[in-house]
């Protein structure tokens, strides 16, 4: 492209679609005679061969370091029991063999040259289809878990992100294409010279190290970026390729891509070269009102009377277990100051008296019980398209349209047959419309999303092999 | 129980599927070109022909690569077993996992998702790096001898008791009261490093963040001399092949004898298994064993910790089998992978399993069941509490050979 094009925001006129298999919190209904297994390989297969079917760009993994907590003891009513992220994609990637494999890691508690390189492991493996969703944690209590402990400031974490993905980046740029021989015959297996070392030394972490593998079919694993904040995003338009966002709702997409370009052009990038896809769920039914009924099924699943009781439990920092769920939020008052991060990050540093002062008035002006009043809180209302297929293929195909989003990354409330109806009813619909692919573009993640190939970052000094 | 050879007892045999073979020049002679190395073809291929050759279990090694003009690359040891699970059924599949360099809590984790992918056919090939580059690379001090075995011991221990903090059933289900899980039946490890630990020392909280490997406990593999205890399968490891079944039988007195290596569980004799180590030189392409090493040799030299076998099929077979009256099993690692890889399977194993020598191959059967270890209660568990008790009292040997008759 031009550097004209380049500024201007294109509109692909297509969405892609992603499987998020969240494995922890209420979104996941376990109570449905369906609900299937959180753990074994199983689920994993039938979910990842089902969205390749459905032609999905990638299947994503969460990451898991700690259990998460209620008042002090495991949380006992969500579900729970994630495996490993990128074991789980090894595995999947002998069992599909398109669909992009996402694996959540976070800069605190990993090493960059060992990240780095069981990312390129899985990269090769799955023949150019890996890619790593970036995450930080600061938080003492995830590190109590970890050798080096909560050591991370944060304000420090984007900081400590960028040097570590930079240092990743230089890592997957050290073998030089054609690095290693086509021939047993060759003098020697690499080619001298065509593999460089790599070194780092900064605050947080020192690096010195000669890669052990060659780039991938797709060159290096794509990054994925799920930060919200001013920060967070400008570390996502100077380095990732693609966004999960927190916005689906139509306005808010907009409104995002708006400022992931004006971010993506500050930091010297194109304005289509950060994708952006938002975290969903969806409700379907052959009738608009079929798929309200099941959606008031599903959300009664999802949070159910103790789990309503818990999520307030959660903020008022004590038990609640006298209060009715069917009757209005308590009166008495929060314990603690400020809510803590031991249920998730979504938990994390509320103003607790303040917040419950503010729900009770909303639930009483409302007319919400408190199973009522949680539900509407935990549904993510704006993150959720319940209707017919053909309703909800009309209003994605606008997004496409206009470029609102590239795609969604779709939290199934079932597993593992969540997809389902999606693959069956909803794909030949958005593909009637001309806005869902018809057939995968090529064998990597980054074909398969339409993402150019990235250019040699910098030249690094060359090593005797 | 008694150290003594067990006559009779059929063994298992385990193949290294490292690269293109143990002889660093063994890419020379391999069937594909490098750039075809790298990828999940060339494990999925290999892990095939190893499970349908019979082969019980395959290791997968990981760490430092050779330096020089050989093999420079090297995937993850534990994302190759994952990539063989959905593709085998029967055979274990054992990464080489580090000890000293690793975040204990990932290690747990990814072991216990491997057993989960590959069905309860996984273990664990304990590694503790002593080179300074690995060191380097994530930037921590360099570690080396005593200090080794500390960090490996460590790790292990933080695994042991991760895999137990999710006891067996942990996840309930229960609508009637909407708890997915009995919170009762999750434990935190609490794990602390011991006041002599070499470096930094460290904490690990728990519980796991994955429920109970399908196994319960993963069986764990270490060289023999780098575990103190809760070891499962003990590598063996002589000068040369005739020194072998020496070296086997004074491991297995030293396990029946309480000596270093002694496994804290019960295993085959009361003790862990004990694996002997074996390079493996064949004749092939009508050429002689000895001429095909000096052929490898020529480009670069193979020095090697283990007995080398170099010789006629029928040789090996001869071995093997005598080798396999005192061994619990043999680890072999093939000079070429494609070249004795194919030897193997057509002259060996069929041999050897005709005099009686070899195990059967279990269709889906664990890691645990070739060892002949039943499945642990969880430590934490009521039950768990009450074995430690007896354990303690003196009781634990009598009790968990009873439990190993009862499976054979």
């Amino acid at each position: 492209m031009t550097q004209h094009n380049r500024a201007k925001f294109q509109p692909s006129g297509k969405i892609q679609f992603g499987i998020f298999f969240q494995g922890v919190n209420s979104g996941t209904v376990w109570k449905a005679s369906e609900s299937g297994s959180q753990t074994d390989f199983e689920s994993f297969r039938r979910i990842a061969q089902t969205a390749e079917r459905g032609l999905f760009a990638a299947f994503f993994l969460g990451e898991g370091l700690r259990l998460r907590e209620h008042l002090g003891r495991p949380h006992a009513l969500d579900v729970a029991g994630r495996p490993d992220a990128q074991t789980t994609l090894a595995a999947l990637a002998a069992v599909t063999s398109n669909i992009g494999l996402v694996a959540t890691q976070n800069t605190t508690y990993n090493d960059p040259a060992d990240l780095a390189h069981r990312l390129a492991s899985l990269d090769l493996l799955s023949g150019g289809r890996a890619a790593w969703n970036v995450v930080t944690t600061d938080n003492a209590w995830t590190g109590a878990n970890f050798r080096r402990g909560g050591y991370l400031d944060h304000a420090d974490r984007y900081v400590h992100a960028e040097a570590f993905v930079e240092t990743a980046k230089r890592i997957w740029d050290s073998w030089e294409d054609g690095a290693v021989s086509s021939s047993v015959s060759a003098d020697s297996w690499a080619v001298p010279s065509h593999v460089r070392s790599v070194h780092h030394s900064g605050q947080h972490y020192s690096v010195d190290v000669t890669p052990r593998l060659p780039r991938s079919a797709q060159y290096r694993p794509v990054l994925f970026q799920a930060g919200d904040s001013p920060e967070g995003r400008d570390f996502a338009a100077r380095q990732a390729d693609v966004i999960f966002s927190a916005h689906p709702k139509f306005d808010d997409a907009v409104e995002f891509r708006a400022d992931i370009v004006s971010r993506s052009l500050a930091a010297g990038r194109g304005a289509n070269d950060v994708q952006i896809m938002p975290a969903s769920e969806f409700i379907l039914a052959a009738t608009d009102e079929e798929a309200r009924e099941l959606k008031e099924w599903v959300r009664s699943l999802q949070i159910g009377p103790q789990q309503a009781v818990a999520y307030l439990e959660q903020f008022w920092g004590r038990e609640l277990s006298a209060y009715d769920p069917d009757g209005p939020l308590p009166e008495i008052d929060p314990v603690v100051e400020e809510t803590s991060e031991t249920r998730g990050s979504g938990f994390h540093g509320a103003k607790a008296r303040q917040l419950a002062e503010q729900w009770r008035s909303e639930a009483k002006e409302k007319g919400l019980s408190i199973r009522q009043f949680v539900s509407s809180r935990t549904s993510r209302v704006d993150a959720t398209f319940t209707g017919s297929y053909t309703a909800v293929a009309d209003t994605l195909a606008e997004y496409a349209r206009v470029g609102a989003v590239d795609g969604f990354n779709i939290s199934p409330w079932l597993v593992p047959t969540g997809l389902d109806d999606i693959v069956n009813h909803l794909v030949p619909e958005l593909q009637e419309r001309g806005v869902y692919p018809t057939e995968y573009a090529g064998s990597t993640l980054r074909e398969n999303l339409g993402l150019a190939t990235p250019v040699r970052s910098e030249s690094l000094v060359p090593v005797q092999l | 129980m008694s150290g003594n050879p067990r006559p009779g007892r059929p063994g298992f045999l385990a193949l290294e599927l490292d690269g293109d073979g143990a002889h660093p020049a063994a890419w020379r002679k391999a069937r594909h070109a490098p750039d075809e190395l790298l990828n999940g073809a060339r494990i999925r291929s290999t892990v095939l022909a190893a499970e349908s050759a019979g082969f019980h279990v395959a290791t997968f090694a990981d760490g430092r690569v050779s330096s020089g003009r050989d093999i420079a690359g090297r995937l993850n040891a534990l994302q190759r077993a994952a990539f063989a699970g959905p593709v085998t059924s029967s055979i274990v599949l054992v990464p080489e996992v580090d000890t000293v360099y690793t975040e204990p809590f990932h290690v747990s984790t990814q072991l216990a998702s491997l057993d989960y992918v590959s069905g309860g056919r996984a273990g664990w090939l304990v590694a503790a790096s002593g080179s300074a580059e690995e060191a380097a690379a994530v930037g921590r001090s360099f570690a080396e001898g005593a200090a080794l075995a500390q960090k490996a011991a460590a790790s292990v221990e933080v695994s042991r008791r991760l895999w137990d903090s999710w006891e067996d059933g942990a996840v309930i289900r229960d609508v009637a009261t909407g708890r997915y899980l009995d919170v009762d039946k999750l434990h935190y490890v609490d794990f602390e490093t011991p006041a002599d630990f070499p470096g930094p020392g460290y904490s690990v909280k728990g519980p796991s963040i994955i429920p109970r490997p399908l196994q319960g406990q993963l069986p764990v593999v270490a060289q023999a001399g780098l575990l103190p205890s809760d070891v499962d399968v003990v590598l063996v490891s002589a000068p040369t092949p005739s020194l072998l079944a020496a070296e086997v039988a004074e491991v297995h007195r030293a396990i029946a004898g309480g000596g270093a290596v002694v496994g804290a569980g019960p295993a085959l004799a009361g003790g862990a298994a004990v694996v002997a180590e074996l390079d493996v030189v064949l004749d092939a392409r009508g050429q002689s064993a000895s001429g095909r090493l000096a052929e490898l040799d020529a480009f670069t030299p193979w020095p090697s910790s283990r007995a080398r076998f170099v010789g006629t099929a029928a040789e090996l077979v001869d071995f093997l089998a005598e080798l396999l009256v005192v061994a619990d099993g043999i680890r072999l690692h093939p000079a070429v992978l494609d070249v004795e890889l194919e030897e193997l399977a057509q002259l060996v194993l069929p041999e050897l399993r005709r005099r009686g020598a070899l195990k059967p191959v279990a269709q889906g059967g664990t890691f645990r069941e070739l060892l002949g270890l039943d499945r642990p209660v969880s430590r934490y568990g009521d039950a768990g509490a009450l074995a430690a008790l007896g354990a303690a009292a003196g009781l634990g040997a009598a009790a968990g050979a009873a439990v190993v008759g009862s499976e054979n």
